[in-house]
């Protein structure tokens, strides 16, 4: 069965389409990948999933329900979690804090039992911890548990966004290019991540990547998009080896037939 | 340096994160409780006021600190919410409400207006929301002086004594009490503000603070948490505003003026933005400028026959202040505190871009 469902997505800003009659579907339990050319719109296919930006046409159904009748700060309660391409994460706080906000749609007290901390907050604030802590663990975050983001390493940093989108126990996860300024190692251990979220904690998750080599090793399937139009979708190897793809990344050969007359 | 290992989930949600962080604070409000009695040994109040009246600066810096170092959002308006605060007061204590009841009523109703305010004023970012809170405090003196049934206009209006129970609290005639009643509002108020911080509220004010949005991407609804940040802040400033009014015993359309405002952003700015300590270390700071400059005139005045009457002098030393906490320690004097600390625990490992930060309170001074 499907768990999110697009039709027909068009996101046109102003005279520029960046999202051109898009359909897709990401299965419960798989692993989706985005992979195509920059400004291919794959980021933009993200946002629209978010709800930041509003498609011209189309539909966007996740679990059953019409995600364009809600805002964006409702999203993430249907289970919806999401990583930044540019990292954003909350600078002057620290990795407990970052992932304690990752909470938010799990919460349940109100403003003033809040302020007095009341012992139905103190026991919520119990919940997510052990929650969080959860997550810290699956991470390997421990060392970094009460460091402020803005002097942690750039591969750390990806980690707790992560983290931060796994702590709200969401039922589909859109990370936007997990693997990007990542050395090699980091990228291994970010591959081995995403397979226990999909096959142990049965998270459904849809990804931004450039990096082929961690795209066929986690996703099942792969779509590739081109300047806001899918130009093919299937396996990693599939996707790979289609003329339309490759035309897309490396030109038609025509340049180069000139390049050779030339000379 | 102290290495805390944490056993439970209590370590992270406690108030203090170690007994000898506890016992320090035991010692301080030891401490701030006895003051009184170095007063009554002296036979002399007169500092007691001035010390009153840093806590009630001391509140309203907090209120501003919520909004501005954890929330993010600049308002150089600050002074009328106190002047609502204050205003309120006088009318519902003026009607025969008892002063328990007007007290927090008078912050709550200021909130709620604040509130009204702020909805269509929250819509603006950084520098617009700085602008339009400043026209709202340029307003102030104007809407005081038209409203005069409920505020006497320019004449002015008395600010009723306090009476619990049948206490009568005068700041003149009685400063102990008023000491007190005044110290008991400024640790409740921290109570809350560490209630608020180690709890989801707090956390979704400051993840508006360092990232739209991902706080948007986490679920947090931003114009509630905004919304609420400034009712939370309005009501604190609105009590700020019912104390100072205690405190000066008679207010006018002069009192909550623009001065009164940037004096507010100017204390949290220079006791260090993000912190509850810093609305502390700020209020010293803008409590005892006057009073030394006072007393610096009586010494050279009576020592060395010189007199020294410059206008403006406060003012100057004020922006002299701001301007080389800007340059030099943009993270206030709690920050600078912090900075020492590390250095010691840390010695001699400290380096010198260990609080350096990535990125600034405000959106507008980002370097994208």
């Amino acid at each position: 069965m499907s768990l999110l469902e697009i039709e027909n997505a068009t996101l046109r800003f102003g005279g520029l389409v960046a999202v051109d009659n898009v359909s897709l579907q990401v299965n419960e339990g798989e692993v989706f990948a985005l992979v195509g050319p920059n400004g291919a719109g794959k980021s933009t296919v993200f946002n629209l999933i978010s709800r930041f930006y509003d498609p011209a046409e189309g539909s966007i159904r996740f679990d059953g329900k019409d995600l364009l009748k809600h805002t964006a700060d409702q999203v993430p309660g249907f289970g919806i979690a999401r990583t930044f391409q540019n990292i954003e994460l909350f600078e002057q706080a620290t990795v407990l804090q970052n992932l304690l906000v990752g909470r938010h749609r799990h919460r349940t007290t109100g403003l003033l039992s809040n302020i007095v901390f009341s012992p139905k907050a103190y026991r919520e604030e119990l919940r997510h911890r052990a929650a969080v802590e959860e997550v810290i663990d699956f991470l390997n975050l421990q060392p970094y548990r009460d460091k402020m983001i803005g002097g942690l390493p750039y591969g750390v940093r990806k980690v707790v966004e992560l983290g931060r989108a796994l702590a709200s126990e969401p039922k589909l996860l859109l990370l936007d290019e997990p693997a990007s300024g990542l050395s090699v190692e980091e990228t291994q251990d970010m591959a081995f991540w995403i397979e226990d979220i999909q096959t142990q904690m049965g998270i459904s998750v849809m990804m931004v990547e450039h990096d082929m080599g961690l795209v066929s090793a986690v996703s099942g399937r792969v779509m590739a998009l081109a300047d806001g139009k899918e130009l093919a979708t299937g396996t990693a190897a599939e996707v790979q080896s289609h003329p339309v793809v490759i035309e897309a990344y490396l030109g038609t050969g025509e340049i180069s037939k000139t390049g050779t007359s030339r000379a | 340096m102290r290495f805390v290992f944490k056993t439970s989930y209590d370590a992270d949600i406690s108030l203090f994160k170690h007994r000898a962080q506890a016992v320090w604070y035991g010692l301080l409000l030891l401490l701030v409780l006895a003051t009184p009695l170095y007063f009554v040994l002296i036979g002399d109040a007169y500092l007691l006021g001035e010390i009153t009246g840093m806590l009630i600066l001391a509140i309203a810096g907090m209120a501003l600190m919520l909004l501005t170092g954890h929330t993010g959002l600049p308002s150089l308006g600050h002074a009328t919410f106190m002047a609502f605060g204050c205003y309120l007061n006088i009318n519902l204590l003026g009607a025969g409400l008892p002063w328990l009841i007007a007290f927090p009523l008078s912050g709550l109703i200021a909130g709620a207006l604040g509130t009204m305010i702020a909805l269509p004023v929250l819509r603006l970012h950084g520098v617009y929301l700085a602008l339009a809170t400043l026209a709202m405090s340029i307003l102030t003196s104007d809407f005081v002086v038209i409203a005069e049934p409920w505020t006497g206009g320019i004449a002015g209006a008395a600010v009723p004594d306090i009476n619990i129970f049948g206490i009568e609290i005068n700041r003149y005639s009685t400063p102990y009490k008023f000491y007190y009643l005044v110290l008991a509002v400024a640790i409740l108020m921290v109570w809350f503000y560490r209630n608020l911080l180690r709890t989801p509220t707090g956390r979704s004010f400051t993840a508006i603070r360092d990232s739209e949005i991902s706080a948007r991407a986490m679920g947090i609804n931003l114009t509630r948490a905004k919304a609420t940040s400034f009712f939370l802040s309005a009501t604190t400033a609105g009590l700020a505003g019912a104390l100072f009014g205690h405190s000066a015993g008679y207010v006018t359309n002069e009192t909550f003026d623009l001065v009164m405002s940037i004096t507010l952003l100017l204390m949290i700015v220079i006791g260090g933005l993000g912190f509850i300590h810093g609305a502390f270390f700020g209020a010293i700071v803008v409590g005892i400028i006057p009073v030394a400059i006072a007393n610096g005139r009586t010494f050279l005045s009576t020592t060395f026959d010189v007199n020294i009457n410059v206008p403006g002098l406060e003012s100057a030393l004020f922006a002299f202040i701001l301007v080389c906490f800007i340059l030099f320690e943009p993270m206030g004097l709690y920050g600078r505190w912090l900075k020492i600390r590390t250095y010691f625990e840390l010695f001699p490992f400290y380096r010198k871009d260990m609080f350096k930060r990535q990125k600034s309170y405000l959106k507008t001074d980002r370097v994208q």
